[in-house]
């Protein structure tokens, strides 16, 4: 797991400061700089803004239409940012630079901050707001000095996980012609392979993504948000939006319209214009899909049982401390693991090389969390006590584990692997620098077509990669529609 | 002691999971062997997909030999070999263009090519060294709007485009190997710092686009009023729906100027591969009648090299472009991503 950071700090030390410096202190590594700062200050207020706003027009107000809204806003997750911006692309040729890098990404990625947004709003106490407003605050007042405070985790967790994105994705905005770190490492690589251009642009990308965890972890501060028992709340009562409401309707129609309709339209337009021979290659990629993105899912879930058991029954310091290179290891763009694999492979197990083995391997480090996360809910969910009683009745503890413990773990498990395998489906960036010669997936499939401009070959994997999202949205929906706070 | 027994508890659970995992990663190298079968000639390919898979197709229908496609840019496929070294499990490697071939030739990775195959390309589409051979050619051209450039306007030489006339006026694609090779002939003629002061100049002027597609389709468009680009993207699309380039034309620069390079596309069998027969084989028929057919009357529009076969129509014959003469081994590929790192195009 922790071969991607190690390879990071051993790349910075084997350069040394000599070679490092004239490689990173560049006009271009400046530009990179400037654009990517850019696209963080603009992009991740605006899905800020997007999220939460929605989540609070769709759960507390009187907005015609809320259970519509409530999965439009949900809706953009389904498409892979690099298909959403193939859309925009042919929808808007001339698209590209800096806003059409905040455009593209606002909208794939503001249901990142929705969802959390979501889940903590349901778990809040309306007693709350009706204290505010019994002591005379109007509905804005309670929204800004009530809710939004409690939203505080929520708003930095969901604007971290947007800001790690916005970092790593490359096809959506090589594709519009902007480029940040990610996008630049990628053309290192094609001219120079793993060499110091591309690993020294890392280290800086790397740096990058530690100063943005520190504050995350700064920012969440030391304010309590919990309280003892969760009551039994009754139904909110909503904010009445009044004259607002047209407008307001208007505007979140126009996002679904923007983040939703055009790409989609985009993909069965030039669906409509692809010949047979588009569509022939698909059997092989959906099977190298699944066989890659299965492989991810079972080792991302047997790396994160151990991990999750120890956080879940014996939480601690050792356990904290097992944890966090797991999350920092994740928190690094996929470009960085895809080029300490080749690197580390390469050079220490060639036999590992480019194989099917360590495409999963990224996978599991990329999407650990995503398995981490539920899983460890999940263990916390089941009552020590049945196990125990198993044991009382005589069973030897890896018994009563596997027959009353294991069983009631299943959801979880199958949450975490679904989540896991469907990302795994959409990556792009990893899978083309590590698949074995002659692997193609619907991500690179897609990618080769699009990146040549044959948008009407490109149309039939963006539609398959759009439909086999479904599933983990429809999950991660209704996980935060259940009130639990993830 | 209750810790102690945690960790004694838990183990069981990691076991598990080690062993699950072993199996995993033995079906799946299982998966793997059954897919690249141990006989397959492996083919690192940087040329265009669509135009390798004609030629294996071809290739494995005569032979029998089935061939395994590896797909990647020039210097991306030619740094790998390298580091490769004799790991590798690549027995032939085909680029687009020669930088990357002198850099895998430099790296003493290439087995000499069988002289039969040799004789049927003519000298100037191959290195003197006799490790790899030129299988296909292209020319450099600049394609343009006439809505938004005049006849009379248009440059007269590559070198011009630097000038703070063309500031925003065209556009490139700096970080594919097709511009990266135009650049390496221009060091070749006009020296270090010209060229250095070439790609200030450039860093300028041109608007950067990810691909020669992307550039052709933006001048298209009316985005940028010229673009420098390889000939048969142009020849292509206007021979399909010409969505691309219905409203662009193109222009040769000619006069042996750096703008009217040739850019040979190679073929080497690498020294390390288990299946030499086989690899000189593939490069024997590539260079031949057959694979140079498929060149010529294919899909693909780029140059044929070898055994006489003709361009396809209405390519202008290679001979009348009046392109500068290079020596393809003496194209440095390293040195220009240097150079196009420090100019800040990279």
């Amino acid at each position: 797991m922790l071969i991607p950071v190690g390879y990071v700090v051993a790349t910075a030390i084997g350069l040394g400061w000599h070679e490092l410096a004239p490689l990173v202190f560049r006009p271009r590594v400046g530009e990179l700089l400037a654009n990517t700062a850019l696209l963080l200050v603009l992009g991740v207020p605006a899905t800020i803004v997007l999220g939460v706003g929605g989540a609070w027009l769709v759960e507390r107000t009187d907005l015609p239409a809320r259970r519509f809204f409530a999965v439009l806003l949900v809706a953009p997750l389904a498409i892979p940012a690099f298909v959403s911006s193939y859309g925009w692309a042919s929808a808007i040729p001339s698209i590209n630079g800096l806003w059409g890098g905040v455009l593209v990404s606002t909208l794939a990625y503001s249901p990142l901050v929705y969802l959390p947004a979501l889940a903590t709003i349901r778990g809040l106490d309306p007693a709350l707001e009706e204290s505010a407003r019994s002591l005379g605050l109007g509905p804005w007042a309670v929204f800004a000095r009530v809710i939004l405070p409690q939203l505080r985790l929520a708003i930095l967790g969901g604007g971290l996980i947007v800001a790690m994105h916005l970092l790593a994705e490359y096809g959506a905005f090589a594709f519009i012609r902007f480029d940040t770190f990610t996008t630049a490492i990628v053309v290192a690589y094609q001219s120079t392979f793993a060499g110091s251009s591309a690993a020294s642009l890392g280290v800086v990308l790397a740096t990058l993504c530690l100063v943005l965890l520190v504050m995350e972890a700064g920012a969440r501060g030391r304010a309590r948000y919990a309280r003892v028992g969760t009551g039994s709340p009754h139904p909110p009562s909503l904010a009445r939006l009044g004259r607002a409401a047209p407008a307001t309707v208007v505007a979140l129609a126009c996002l679904g319209i923007a983040s939703t309709v055009v790409p989609l339209v985009n993909v069965v337009r030039w669906l409509g214009a692809s010949d047979a021979s588009a569509f022939a290659e698909i059997p092989a990629a959906a099977a190298q899909t699944a066989l890659l993105a299965g492989g991810g899912a079972l080792g991302a879930i047997l790396v994160a049982l151990p991990v999750a058991w120890l956080a879940a029954r014996y939480p601690g310091r050792v356990s904290r401390a097992l944890e966090a290179p797991y999350y920092l290891a994740s928190s690094l763009p996929a470009i960085i693991v895809a080029l300490a694999l080749v690197t580390v492979t390469l050079r220490f197990v060639p036999a590992m090389y480019q194989t099917v083995v360590t495409v999963m391997a990224a996978y599991v480090v990329i999407f650990l969390p995503r398995a981490l996360v539920p899983l460890r809910a999940g263990i916390a969910q089941v009552p020590e006590s049945l196990e125990e009683a198993a044991r009382s009745l005589g069973t030897s503890p890896l018994v009563a584990r596997l027959r009353v413990t294991a069983p009631l773990l299943l959801p979880a498990v199958a949450a975490g692997a679904a989540l896991v395998a469907l990302g795994a489906a959409n990556e792009l960036t990893a899978t083309l620098l590590l698949a074995p010669t002659g692997t193609r997936t619907l991500a690179t499939q897609f990618w080769s077509a699009a990146s040549a401009i044959d948008y009407p070959a490109a149309a039939p994997y963006a539609m398959l990669l759009v439909l086999s999202s479904i599933p983990a949205v429809a999950l991660m929906f209704s996980h935060a529609r259940g009130g639990r706070v993830r | 002691m209750r810790r102690r027994r945690t960790i004694l508890s838990i183990s069981p659970i990691v076991l598990a999971a080690l062993v699950l995992t072993g199996c995993a990663g033995g079906d799946a190298q299982g998966g793997e062997e059954a897919q690249v079968s141990d006989d397959a000639l492996v083919v690192y390919n940087a040329q265009h997909e669509q135009l390798t898979e004609e030629w294996v197709e071809a290739f494995t229908e005569e032979t029998g030999i089935e061939v395994v496609l590896r797909h990647g840019s020039d210097s991306e496929l030619a740094n790998q070999l390298v580091a490769e070294g004799d790991a590798s499990r690549a027995d032939v490697f085909l680029t687009e263009n020669s930088p990357a071939m002198s850099l895998v030739e430099n790296a003493g990775l290439f087995a000499p090519v069988d002289q039969a195959t040799l004789d049927l390309v003519p000298e100037q589409y191959r290195p003197s060294s006799g490790l790899w051979t030129g299988i296909a050619a292209r020319s450099t051209v600049f394609v343009y709007n006439p809505e938004l450039l005049d006849e009379s306007e248009l440059p007269d030489s590559l070198v011009d485009l630097a000038d703070p006339a063309w500031k925003d006026r065209w556009g490139a694609a700096p970080g594919g190997a097709d511009f990266q090779a135009i650049v390496s002939a221009m060091l070749e003629l006009t020296g270090a710092d010209a060229t250095r002061s070439w790609l200030d100049g450039m860093h300028e002027n041109a608007t950067i686009y990810q691909n020669n597609i992307a550039t052709m389709k933006a001048v298209n468009a009316g985005e940028v009023p010229g673009g420098v680009i390889y000939h048969y993207y142009w020849y292509r699309d206007q021979d399909g729906t010409r969505e691309n380039s219905a409203d662009t034309k193109l222009h040769y620069f000619g006069n042996a100027d750096p703008g009217a390079f040739v850019s040979v596309s190679g073929g080497g069998v690498l020294k390390a591969g288990t299946r030499q027969d086989a690899a000189q084989q593939f490069l024997a028929f590539l260079a031949g009648e057959q694979g140079q057919t498929i060149l010529g009357e294919g899909y693909s529009f780029e140059y044929p090299v070898a055994s006489g076969i003709p361009a396809k129509a209405p390519l202008p014959a290679l001979e009348t472009l009046d392109a500068p003469l290079v020596d393809p081994t003496e194209l440095n590929g390293p040195e220009v991503i240097d150079l196009m790192t420090e100019a800040g195009l990279l």
